[in-house]
């Protein structure tokens, strides 16, 4: 509230106090309105079911940690569900940012027969939504013996050609002489490929990254169907059977999104500007 | 996979040598640029090129995984999706009706709230980063999350928002997920609720690409702040516009996991988008060659709004342009 203000200060003070006044308490409102449902839902995990029913906006009475401790029977097994979903976007990521920079350097930096049309197919490909894929898809897992594993939430996912299509762009903006001058050392293809190129797009890898993980994270029709045995199971099925299961059961349901989106909403605020830059800078520029 | 073939944009420098050495030149060079392409390749034929052929040859046979025998039927799925009193096209209809009634509601909604809500955050002032954290929070946490969270307000006997409002004085239940209208207050509202921190960040990073020195000149030509807005803001945000709504139609028609988890579809078949009835046919009723008809239908139905859409910003901003 510095600069800005102050200058505007000396034209028309009171307007002007009000006005950011009236702007913090909408903005204020607003994130009430935004985080009342997870605060609620961290007040409800810590009640017993009869106090989560009968005193709905009370603080809990007793403070009972029932709900939580019901997932340690292992019959719904939510922190597997979070390992397995971690694991899945981490996998999922970590092959997309692999097959998407080798193939878009490629297609930025090499001439070959061919180029048109497999650049062609990924424009088009883009374009498709991801309904057309999923019936033959499921057959083409299940035929390939993927359902219920770990491959059918990670593979198929990383096929998209969103991001040899992102990346391909930043390589064409790379100046041509910081490779010749490496050629020119001697240097081989995949050194100059992994020491040399790769890191001048690192900001455009750590985009594709987050992209690729929220994506996979929030993932929710493809593992509901690929996707059988509790065990198995990401966080998103997961915990779709428990609310099945424990409908009535206010503090377990709660308890369970508390566990499945605590470690997330930590992650996001320590990551908050790389996300939110992420999600950005794929729109605006990209 | 590499070819012989010369290749028409030539490197010049190698113009001068021999047939054989050229040639030669060329298979080294495309065998690098296949190389650096294989692991994309393998995965994008496997998951990406084969399905959307293999789908479009399912929708015109008459594929069963109980066949042993698989038919070509022309377009007879398609055909009977436009058959009017055919029951797979009465259903199939109503979840397309569903999920347009769905897009109508929630893609107004999150393009005008997230674009005043990015106004507000577009300020130099202490605490915008803050409140931009928040409302961006919900999105990270997928719709599983959302389906407990909302589940439990929404509930009616014993929902939180019921109480809330029994306690202001609503007399009546409200029966959130339970009946039309309310059904598709809660799924919309939901909707922005998850999804409007993504707009308004977006926007916001429009707002911070428009060139101050526009409201300078704006201001000296005695422009007021609604006439900064219409001259100024919006057809600054044109290209970040043409995002938003590309993005948020697709999203919006691809909706599913809401209505999967919140209200079942229901009541009846009232809240069953199309991906939700598409993937029910195809995976747990068997019906994969009518679904996948269903599925290229929709996605035709999705390419001309998405033209449409890109048509008339197009035309809008080249007309303002000069």
């Amino acid at each position: 509230m510095s600069a800005t203000t102050s200058i505007v200060t000396r034209r028309r003070p009171v307007r002007r106090l009000t006005a950011v006044i009236v702007l913090y308490t909408v903005l204020g409102l607003l994130s009430l309105i935004i985080a009342l449902p997870l605060i609620w839902m961290m007040i409800t995990s810590f009640k017993t079911d009869s106090d989560a029913v009968q005193h709905p906006y009370s603080l809990p009475n007793p403070v009972s940690a029932d709900a939580y401790l019901s997932f340690t029977s292992g019959q719904q097994p939510i922190l597997r569900w979070l390992l397995n979903s971690f694991g899945a976007a981490t996998i999922q990521t970590i092959l997309i940012l692999i097959t998407a920079s080798m193939g878009a350097y490629a297609l930025a930096r090499m001439d070959f027969a061919g180029k048109k049309i497999i650049f062609g197919l990924v424009v088009a490909m883009l374009m498709v939504p991801p309904v057309v894929f999923l019936l033959p898809n499921y057959l083409i897992v299940r035929e390939l013996g993927w359902l219920d594993t770990m491959l059918a939430i990670t593979i198929p996912g990383a096929a998209g050609s969103f991001g040899i299509f992102f990346l391909r762009q930043f390589f064409i903006g790379l100046p041509k002489e910081i490779e010749e001058a490496a050629r020119i050392d001697g240097a081989g293809d995949v050194r100059i490929f992994v020491q040399i190129v790769l890191p001048l797009v690192k900001p455009a890898l750590a985009t594709l990254a987050v992209l690729s993980f929220l994506n996979n994270w929030n993932d929710f029709l493809w593992p509901v169907y690929v996707l059988l045995s509790p065990e198995r199971m990401t966080l998103q099925p997961g915990l779709s059977m428990l609310q099945g299961a424990y409908r009535e059961h206010f503090g377990i349901v709660m308890a369970g999104a508390a566990i499945a989106s605590i470690p997330v909403l930590i992650i996001f605020a320590a990551a908050q500007r790389q996300i939110v830059d992420s999600v950005t800078g794929a729109a605006v520029k990209g | 996979m590499p070819s012989l073939a010369p290749s028409r944009s030539r490197a010049p420098r190698r113009i001068v040598a021999g047939e054989h050495h050229r040639s030669r030149h060329h298979g080294r060079r495309n065998l690098r640029a296949y190389l650096f392409l294989a692991p994309f390749l393998v995965v994008f034929a496997t998951f990406i090129v084969t399905p959307a052929v293999f789908g479009l040859y399912i929708s015109v046979t008459n594929w069963s995984p109980f066949r042993k025998r698989i038919d070509f039927v022309g377009l007879a799925n398609y055909i009977d999706l436009f058959t009017p009193g055919a029951l797979a096209s009465q259903n199939f209809w109503q979840s397309m009706g569903a999920t347009g009634w769905f897009v109508l509601w929630s893609v107004p909604l999150l393009l005008i709230i997230p674009l005043l809500v990015s106004l507000l955050l577009n300020q130099k002032l202490r605490g915008m980063t803050v409140f931009r954290t928040i409302f961006f929070a919900p999105y990270v946490l997928g719709v599983a999350i959302i389906g407990l969270v909302w589940g439990y307000i929404f509930d009616t006997q014993s929902g939180i928002l019921n109480h809330l409002l029994h306690s202001i004085g609503v007399a009546q239940d409200i029966p959130w997920t339970v009946n039309t209208p309310w059904v598709w207050v809660s799924l919309v509202g939901v909707t922005i609720w998850w999804t409007m921190g993504l707009n308004t960040v977006i926007f916001l990073a429009g707002l911070k690409g428009i060139n101050t020195d526009l409201y300078e000149a704006a201001a000296i030509d005695g422009a007021g702040r609604f006439q900064a807005f219409c001259h100024v803001t919006l057809p600054g945000l044109r290209p970040v516009m043409l995002f938003i709504t590309t993005t948020t139609v697709l999203a919006s028609a691809n909706m599913f996991g809401q209505s999967y988890l919140l209200t079942r579809g229901g009541p009846g078949t009232a809240t069953r988008t199309a991906i939700m009835y598409i993937s029910d046919q195809g995976l747990s009723q068997n019906n994969m060659a009518g679904a996948t008809a269903m599925s290229y239908i929709l996605f035709l139905i999705l390419a001309v709004i998405s033209i449409i859409n890109f048509q008339v910003q197009k035309d809008r901003t080249e007309g303002r342009g000069a």
